[in-house]
């Protein structure tokens, strides 16, 4: 498993459970696919809040490029009208919901604790709950395909349009139910991380000390605690209306068609934030290491944060400018919107500066957090044209919103991402990525995107709707407008883009299959989660970790020289890793793996498939729930010092060891 | 909690569980922050059967909004006899709260009958959707406090529950005073004041 491969002295015992809690036997083991199924350990989850994540990614990608396969010749035959709405509907339900949301889960689920040296989570079973009711809810929501199809109100399902007489299918009750238990998931981890964050510091780590991803999740988690619930009302009230015949946004009854809007966007722009921030979180942590210089501005970098946190709640009617809001509200929202412009340009500032002066050094995780850094602030520019409120009524529904808001998600959220994973992979899997291919990977991926999403400018403003299922040489325009030929460009692009994410992959695979072990601190890091070994044991630290300074590791490893006030390394990390060893906690109690999360989470999708086609099957799915939640509530998260059974130190560990490998 | 998984004491010195619950609490209140201002905005949106001055029973449902209340006191009197480990006393308040809840669900049950026969249906009109959402919302909250309630008995006979026990009363406890809480502020903005 691990590179330190020396005899350690005193190994810490992990013991097993042996006795049964609630009325099932509680999983004891811990190999094979049970060690997964069962498992509440955070950086399991991790991985698997990743692999999913993975998985729909690569299904939004298809219906992205049939999309632009469509589009890439005048009255495109790919796809009829109707398909062609439930496309652009679940490609960006899926890439938002199912990809970006729950990837960036899956890194805060990993690196957090690392990162503030707990050895889990605050509630490791309502973690795992949280990554099943996820899972179960994203195949719930596709289902839909196959049953009729698929949801096509677009992302933001506008009611009344979403009702029954123009959406007949059950395409929208499937989206709004399965939204719901993906937003269950989404509250759950919020509440989990939220507490880990506050409760489970290590010792001496202050909030001002905390690792600056580990910030940003955690106000993407306040901003989650705080949006799910309004979607979620806006959900029930469209599931209501069109399951049980409720008026809502019934016009003929009085019902005021903006009440949807207002309750979509005030979740919605929020929501933007959620799918940014992490990536701003992990690209703070990339540019540091690889300027070899300490964040710049790290206070201002927080607090920007959280004014984001903060303002994004007051800008939500920038979606609403077309909708007559009456120009008060226009001007309002207007100049909120433009008031959170600066925050935003604050961490660009910072970045830049972090890495002036520094040495640095081009590996893939960096160059795609510059990339991140160049794309946003391309999107975040057109998105202050939309602040305008005139400019942006030209804008709206054409397809330089598109290319806006694909800068800022691709160029911004998923760079990020993909520069988290070139970063982070050595702790997670213990292996190197291969640069050369990340390379490859990197360009054909910023290529790709500018050719795709930069000719949607051009189209926008020549007036292209989104949204549209053809367009015809009759309106294709002339010279440098020609919308014939940018409409190919962006089509070809997209291919580019999706050969670089093939590259990804290939990584992966290549990856795998090579043998050499990665370094224990590969990039001569800052921050705790790369104190211990790659990847990490079951425990996470042998010894809890005492911080004293921001970016505690760098400073285990460098001190100041106090002639020439330089920092001159003193440890290697190998030596920080023995002692650690050395002094290893003699007993450590994980949270034992349960049944329940998983039995829990399936019940959902049982009651909502049973709203939809027979209330009996919903009963079926409340009495899962029930079970499962008195099974959950009667046995303990971590079994009593009376129910261990005393192993000799050293056997423990080399069953949790053997689990890594 | 020491020398476990958990690591150390929490750093704020509140549990892991009752920070949770803060934590869902905080999140409720958007929910029913939504829920009402929907119900704000269509009360007075009536295009048929009764307005809401018409079927109101103010008196009966002052009775029965002073009953939850009263289940607020008899709650803190739980949760103060777990703290004396008093698991007899604990029971007994915990089983009165829940009678006082169930009592406060019964009579919404009987007013939604009497409302329904007067001829306002979930579908009659916006008012009537939206206030069957809003009131119908809460009263799934009482009728779930009131499982956990009995559970808890259940589980306290038994004495066999994970944690500490006063802190998962008190947790419990926290529910349903927010529950309670969120009563009063329906009660007044959809019963008190006229539309
Ligand atoms: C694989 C690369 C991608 C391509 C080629 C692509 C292409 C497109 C196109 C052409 C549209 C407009 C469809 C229309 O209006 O008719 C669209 C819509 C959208 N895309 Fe993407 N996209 C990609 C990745 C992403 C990602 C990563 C996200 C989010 C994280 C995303 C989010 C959205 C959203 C929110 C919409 C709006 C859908 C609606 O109008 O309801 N896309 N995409
Ligand atoms: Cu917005």
């Amino acid at each position: 498993m691990a590179i330190i491969e020396r005899p350690a002295p005193t190994v810490p015992a992990i013991v097993t459970p042996t006795t049964t809690y609630g009325s099932l036997k509680r999983p004891v083991s811990a190999t094979g696919w049970r060690s997964w199924v069962f498992t509440v350990d955070h950086k399991k989850l991790g991985i698997m809040y990743g692999a999913t994540a993975m998985f729909f990614f690569i299904i939004g990608g298809v219906e992205a490029l049939l999309i632009r396969l469509q589009l890439a010749a005048p009255n495109g035959k790919v796809l009829n009208a109707d398909l062609y709405n439930q496309m652009f509907t679940m490609h960006a339900t899926t890439m938002v919901f199912l990809f970006v949301m729950p990837m960036a889960a899956g890194f805060a689920n990993y690196f957090v604790p690392l990162q503030i040296g707990a050895r889990d989570v605050a509630f490791p079973r309502l973690n795992a709950f949280g990554f099943w009711a996820l899972l179960f809810g994203g195949i719930f929501l596709n289902l839909a395909w196959f049953l009729g199809g698929a949801a096509d109100g677009g992302w933001f399902m506008y009611a009344p349009n979403s009702g029954p007489v123009f959406s007949p299918s059950n395409g929208v009750d499937f989206w709004a139910l399965g939204l719901q238990i993906a937003g269950i998931a989404s509250l759950t981890g919020a509440i989990n991380l939220i507490i880990t964050v506050l409760n489970m510091r290590a010792p001496g780590m202050s909030l001002m000390k905390m690792p600056i991803f580990t910030w940003m999740i955690t106000v993407v988690q306040f901003l989650l605690l705080f949006a799910i619930p309004v979607i979620t009302v806006a959900l029930f009230l469209l599931s209501f209306q069109r399951n049980f015949g409720a008026r809502f946004f019934d016009v003929a009854a009085g019902a005021d068609p903006l009440l949807w809007q207002h309750l979509f966007w005030i979740f919605g722009h929020p929501e933007v934030y959620v799918l940014i921030l992490p990536s701003f979180g992990i690209v703070s942590e990339v540019l540091p290491v690889f300027s070899r210089k300490p964040l710049f501005g790290y206070p201002f970098v927080v607090f920007s944060g959280a004014a984001i946190g903060f303002v994004g709640w007051g800008v939500w009617a920038h979606h609403m400018f077309a909708s007559g809001l009456g120009p008060v509200s226009v001007a309002v929202f207007s100049l909120t919107t433009m008031a959170i412009a600066v925050p935003t340009g604050v961490k660009i500032i910072n970045w830049t500066l972090t890495m002036w002066g520094g040495k640095l050094w081009f590996t893939t995780a960096m160059k795609f957090a510059i990339g991140l850094i160049v794309l946003f602030t391309v999107g975040g520019l057109s998105g202050v044209t939309h602040a305008v409120a005139p400019s942006d009524t030209q804008q709206t529904d054409t397809y330089y919103i598109v290319a806006h808001f694909h800068y800022v998600l691709f160029g911004g959220a998923v760079l990020g991402i993909f520069s988290g994973f070139y970063y982070w992979w050595p702790k997670v899997f213990g292996k190197m990525l291969n640069e050369k291919l990340g390379s490859w990977n990197f360009w054909l991926m910023v290529i790709g995107l500018n050719l795709t999403f930069g000719p949607m400018h051009i189209l926008g403003l020549q007036g292209q709707p989104r949204r549209m299922y053809q367009w015809t040489e009759a309106r294709a325009g002339e010279g440098f407008f020609n919308l014939a030929f940018w409409n190919l460009i962006a089509s070809i692009g997209s291919f580019v883009l999706a050969v670089g994410i093939l590259m990804f992959l290939i990584n992966v695979l290549i990856t795998a299959r090579n043998p050499q072990k990665a370094p224990l601190d590969p990039w001569n890091a800052r921050s705790l989660e790369w104190m211990t070994t790659n990847p990490p044991k079951e425990h996470n630290f042998d010894v809890v970790p005492t911080v004293h300074h921001l970016d505690d590791f760098f400073h285990q490893k460098y001190e100041e020289d106090p002639v020439t006030h330089t920092m001159k390394q003193v440890r290697t990390a190998e030596e920080i890793m023995a002692e650690q060893e050395r002094n290893a906690d003699k007993h450590i109690h994980m949270p034992s793996p349960s049944y329940w999360p998983i039995v829990l989470a399936f019940g959902l999708p049982v009651i909502t498939f049973g709203l939809i086609y027979s209330h009996l099957i919903s009963v079926i799915g409340g009495v899962i729930v029930l079970f499962a939640a008195y099974g959950w509530a009667l046995e303990s998260s971590t079994a009593p010092d009376s129910d261990f059974e005393t192993n000799t130190p050293g056997t423990g560990l080399d069953k949790v060891a053997s689990n890594h490998d | 909690m020491t020398d476990t998984a958990q690591g150390h004491a929490s750093s704020t010195g509140i549990s892991n569980v009752k920070l949770g619950m803060w934590a869902f609490l905080g999140s409720e209140c958007l929910l029913f922050g939504g829920l009402i201002s929907t119900y704000m905005l269509y009360r007075g949106r009536v295009t048929g059967g009764p307005r809401p001055s018409q079927i109101f029973d103010i008196p009966f449902t002052s009775v029965s909004s002073f009953v939850l209340l009263m289940s607020s006191l008899t709650m803190v009197l739980a949760v103060s006899a777990a703290h004396k480990d008093d698991d007899r006393k604990t029971n007994l308040w915990l089983t009165v709260t829940a009678l006082l809840g169930a009592t406060f669900v019964g009579g919404q049950v009987y007013e939604f009958t009497a409302f329904y026969k007067e001829g306002l249906g979930f579908s009659t009109s916006l008012f009537g959707s939206s206030f069957y959402t809003l009131t119908g919302f809460h009263g799934v909250h009482v009728t779930v406090g009131i499982i956990m309630l009995m559970s808890l008995v259940g589980i306290l006979k038994r004495s066999s529950v994970p944690g500490k026990k006063a802190e998962v009363v008190e947790m419990i406890g926290l529910y349903w005073h927010f529950v309670d809480i969120v009563w009063i502020i329906i009660f007044t903005l959809v019963y008190l004041i006229p539309v």
